[in-house]
């Protein structure tokens, strides 16, 4: 059900304030959600004030910064850094993105930093995609044949391969899930965009042969028509990809079958 | 896998920031639940008129009381906005209309449409 209101335990308070070096020249301002599981108290709202002057130009940047030189217990994912890992999710000034494909210095005043929403957070930035992972799993996204295996590689014309371009593309990184209020309210039973986008990859595959049992597994009035075309994954996908789409030509797929 | 219950929620609602096409679709839940209590309001005009002219004055006049046309008016706009948004989503449904320039587009086209509608209806009511 729809719980509008953070449990106790998760409300946010007011947390330290870092303020910037001596002689700093060029100061924004973040503030970042910060929860230490072992200190027992709810998350806070901790404040930097970084020097942006020797700083580099995206979010990441400056989350790396705080850690190296202001505070060593800020905790998040990174890896690659170029947008392609996905790991660096998180909601910046209220929309999910990748923080290393996000500039540090937009518009005027404080950046918000807070972990992806609704999600069961492990400390401060990282928050638990189990629950996401395993509903990836589920859609079982790997080729599912029952033809014998030719003796060479299972062809695809140019067309068919153009098809599966877009949502291949997926890196998993969960900003639409995250941005989908229907996914916050049912996360447990509908499997979101994410998951929806990567099931509609196989669908289309031309080579896949399982489509039938995947539409079966997908006729449900949870895991795929809790969709209600709300637009947020689409809108927020870092890499331009169209889950709302893919949902809706899955939605088409189980309509036109029963003709 | 562990239950993680004593882990906090990150905050949602109160932290992103709305798109023009969610601030839609919640409103067109709250308008369809509108709707759905000015379908009892309209039944009551029926029973109204089937209960003479008395009861039928009173029904009136209890509609054209301000807190009556405010009223009206809210639910004549639900009903614009719940019917140009409605046929949005039926586009939706053809596959069609997907690109965030198009969402953008039909969202402020629904809101105008809908407005102009409901002002047009009253000036020719």
């Amino acid at each position: 059900m729809a719980e509008f209101r953070l449990p106790p335990n998760s409300r946010m308070t007011k947390g330290r304030h870092f303020p910037a070096p001596d002689g700093a020249t060029d100061i924004r301002r973040f503030v970042v959600y910060r929860y230490d599981p072992d200190s027992g108290e709810n998350p806070r709202m901790d404040t930097y004030d970084v020097d942006m002057a020797n700083c580099g130009p995206m979010v990441l940047d400056v989350l790396i910064k705080i850690k190296n030189e202001i505070d060593p217990t800020l905790t998040f994912r990174r890896s690659c850094r170029e947008g392609i890992c996905g790991s660096c999710a998180m909601n910046i000034d209220g929309g999910n993105t990748l923080a290393c494909t996000v500039t540090a210095e937009r518009g005027k005043g404080k950046t918000k930093i807070y972990p992806l929403p609704h999600m069961p957070v492990v400390k401060d930035l990282v928050p638990d995609l189990t629950n996401f992972y395993a509903q990836y799993a589920s859609i079982k996204p790997w080729l599912q044949t029952r033809t014998p295996p030719p003796d060479r590689e299972r062809l695809q014309s140019k067309e068919d391969q153009e098809r599966i371009d877009d949502p291949a593309a997926c890196i998993l990184c969960a900003c639409c899930s995250a941005g989908c209020p229907s996914y916050w309210w049912n996360s447990d039973r509908f499997l979101g965009p994410a998951a929806l986008l990567a099931a509609y990859r196989w669908l289309v595959d031309s080579r896949d042969e399982a489509t039938g049992e995947r539409l079966d597994d997908l006729e449900d009035p949870f895991r795929l028509y809790r969709c209600h075309t709300i637009m947020n994954c689409t809108q927020t996908c870092p890499k331009g990809l169209n889950p709302a789409q893919a949902i809706a030509e899955t939605k088409k797929m189980l309509i036109e079958r029963r003709h | 896998m562990m239950s993680n219950s004593e882990r906090p929620t990150s905050p949602h609602m109160s932290v992103y920031r709305w798109p023009i096409s969610m601030t839609l679709s919640i409103l067109h839940r709250m308008t369809g639940v509108a709707l759905a209590v000015g379908l009892v309001v309209y039944v009551a005009w029926l029973m109204a008129a089937a209960g003479g002219s008395n009861d039928y004055r009173q029904f009136v006049d209890l509609m054209q009381s301000p807190l009556g046309r405010i009223a009206l008016v809210g639910w004549s706009l639900a009903f614009f906005f719940h019917l140009c948004n409605g046929v949005r989503h039926l586009f939706w449904d053809t596959g069609r209309g997907f690109e965030m320039s198009q969402v953008n587009a039909s969202a402020w086209t629904v809101i105008v449409t809908s407005v102009v509608m409901t002002l047009l209806y009253w000036w020719l009511a």
